[in-house]
């Protein structure tokens, strides 16, 4: 009894001991400059994490906490309950377009300086994103293009058009985006069967685009929320064709995998993630040094290499060769996304888009 | 020893720590629920405090008629599946030799700590073209080549019996256990066979227990919204699907809530009914 009470405190203690090593560097940092960044979790964060972080350490000693955070819009959810309650579970997310937009609406983004940012001037227009009366939300962290993928070991030959979606011969075979302003499958099937996404200006044409949109469903396999879940499919051959990103397909593709990204000869879909501070941070000094750190062309050019995203600021400012530009983008005209629909007729289209894929 | 009923204030006090838990745990949450499903839903943006009925007027279409319709009857499969395969199984558990219940229990223990993902991705694994079980009856020649089975309503219902099944068995258990062993023997001395004497006496004498049953199943599987995405096509997703679809990707609170909240008036309306049928046949 006696050596059993001793020895259950020797080991409490050494326990104790051990729990306040392990926190200690943790104790360590706090004194220190930090920041809380959210960034796609997977491959995304990964990459962040080994490629980009540890170097923004060294240069301007704030840490990074990075935080994985889901695609969608299910982040900006997440971000909105917590500022409405005085949390910050990021200082600085990055975020896509609709989400900016969505999150402008309710003044959820603390508007940057732009004053601050050494390298402004070479950012490219359309990724700095603004509120409607002029002051900056949000600036371009990259941009990635969604790309018809394919299994090598099921299609030797690449696909060149997103017609390739309509192809009878390839009923049951397709893994798409399961919401409508993330797939942004009406903007492609405006572009490739309508003459342009000047076709969904109208809601007849809109209506028009979902009715040949219903021509694909019985070659769609999967509507996938989950990224895993595609590439995973993707990569077995079990759904050998569908919609993915670029950039993560490259990496798969360099990990030795039997996939590819193609850019359809319509173009592949060019979306953009900004960083963004939410308005319930305390950081925002810290977040102003970390955005001016991620705008210089040569930390633009890295990712580019090591991400495998496309730059946010003038190509000629980056040291990039041609080579490496083109794994990472396309001459091909992009479709660029409508993304006012998905503010002014958000719930609307939700909703024919819902009917459309479940009914 | 006589149980008396409760007297003072103080007899009743064991019971305000679960009333205190249950009121901030559920009753909070679900009044909020209940408060955000009549606000006002802004477009693009959130939600702003109101009393409006657009939320609740959304819903009722045949659409949505027919997303809550399917769930039903989803779950309601779900539930007459488990009970099916988990009576008789239970029954037989329960004959056997101590220490081989508890390896069962401890087995089917394990299959609760595995969270819905995993249990949908390796059904999904199962189920493929590439690494499916097909591959096996190809291999054994049974079929000539190997096919996906997922997505499909079968896939679907598979993993949610699955999912549903260990908590069927653990809730049959105790009762099955009780059950008085002399019945089944009257049974067959009077000349049941063994079949016979289970339907006869061991199910009717259960009954309750199998209705109580049910009603759980029913409603752990109408709260499943992972595995009709991961197995099921489009048409196969539960309005718990849109829900989250709304809550999660639209930041449509309002809208969810009112979703949510038709749901389960809906749910404990069946279960009234289930229960009140009940009542009406142990009178008869």
């Amino acid at each position: 009894m006696n050596i059993n009470s001793i020895k259950r405190r020797t080991l409490l203690g050494a326990g104790l001991a051990g729990a306040s090593m392990l926190a200690m560097p943790a104790v360590l940092r706090a004194q220190d400059k930090s920041l809380k960044v959210g960034v796609y979790g997977g491959y995304f964060k990964d990459s962040f994490d080994k490629n980009i972080f540890p170097e923004f350490t060294k240069a301007t000693g704030i840490a990074v906490e990075s935080i994985a955070e889901p695609t969608g819009e299910a982040w900006l959810v997440q971000l909105e309950q917590a500022a409405r309650a005085g949390q910050a579970p990021a200082d600085v997310s990055m975020m896509s377009q609709v989400a900016m937009l969505k999150g402008q609406a309710t003044e959820l983004w603390t508007p940057i300086d732009m004053a601050k940012i050494k390298d402004a001037s070479n950012l490219l227009d359309r990724f700095v994103n603004k509120y409607p009366d002029g002051r900056v939300a949000g600036v371009g962290a990259v941009s990635w293009y969604i790309t018809l993928v394919t299994n090598t070991n099921v299609y030797k030959e690449a696909p060149t058009s997103w017609t390739a979606l309509w192809d009878p011969a390839n009923a049951d075979k397709l893994g798409l985006l399961a919401l409508v302003s993330n797939s942004f499958l009406l903007e492609v099937t405006a572009k490739t069967h309508m003459g342009g996404t000047n076709a969904l200006d109208t809601e007849e044409g809109i209506l028009k685009a979902f009715e040949k949109l219903a021509e694909v469903k019985p070659n769609v396999r999967l509507w996938y929320r989950d990224e895993a879940q595609f590439e995973q499919a993707l990569k077995s051959g079990e759904i050998p064709m569908g919609q993915y990103y670029h950039d993560v397909t490259g990496l798969a593709a360099a990990d030795g995998h039997p996939v590819r990204s193609t850019f359809p000869k319509e173009g592949g879909i060019q979306d953009s993630g900004c960083w963004a501070l939410s308005r319930a941070s305390q950081k925002a000094e810290e977040a102003h040094i970390f955005i001016e750190y991620m705008c210089q062309p040569a930390i633009q050019a890295t990712l580019s290499r090591k991400v495998g995203t496309a730059p946010t600021v003038k190509r000629e400012s980056t040291d990039l060769t041609d080579k490496e530009f083109a794994a990472v983008s396309s001459d091909i005209e992009p479709i660029v996304p409508r993304y006012d629909l998905y503010q002014s007729k958000s719930d609307w289209l939700n909703q024919k888009w819902t009917e459309l894929i479940v009914g | 020893m006589r149980r008396e009923p409760p007297q003072t204030f103080a007899d009743y006090s064991p019971l305000l720590f679960p009333a205190a838990m249950l009121t901030i745990f559920f009753v909070v949450p679900f009044g909020t629920m209940i408060a955000v499903s009549f606000f006002q839903r802004q477009q693009g943006g959130f939600y702003t405090p109101a009393f409006v009925f657009d939320n609740y007027a959304r819903f009722l279409s045949a659409f949505f008629g027919g997303v809550l319709g399917f769930s039903m009857m989803m779950a309601i499969a779900v539930a007459i599946c488990c009970v099916l395969l988990a009576l008789p199984f239970t029954y037989l558990l329960t004959r056997m030799a101590r220490r081989v219940q508890i390896v069962w229990l401890v087995a089917l223990l394990s299959i609760l700590s595995l969270s819905e993902v995993i249990i949908g991705f390796a059904w999904s694994t199962l189920f493929s073209r590439t690494a499916g079980i097909t591959n096996i009856l190809v291999a054994l020649g049974l079929m000539s080549e190997a096919k996906a089975l997922t997505p499909s309503f079968a896939a679907v219902l598979t993993g949610m019996v699955y999912q549903a099944f260990p908590y069927t068995v653990l809730v049959l258990f105790p009762a099955l256990v009780r059950l008085d062993p002399t019945l089944t023997e009257a049974a067959r001395t009077l000349g049941a066979s063994p079949l016979k004497a289970f339907f006869t006496v061991v199910v009717p004498a259960l009954r309750n227990t199998i209705v109580a049953t049910l009603i759980m199943v029913f409603i752990f599987a109408l709260g499943s919204y992972l595995l009709p995405q991961l197995l099921g096509r489009p048409q196969h997703w539960t309005l718990s699907v849109l829900i989250t679809d709304q809550a999660i990707y639209q930041s449509n609170m309002p809208f969810a809530a009112a979703m949510a909240v038709f749901l389960v008036l809906v749910t404990l309306g069946l279960v009234a009914l289930t229960v009140i049928a009940g009542r009406k046949g142990e009178a008869a």
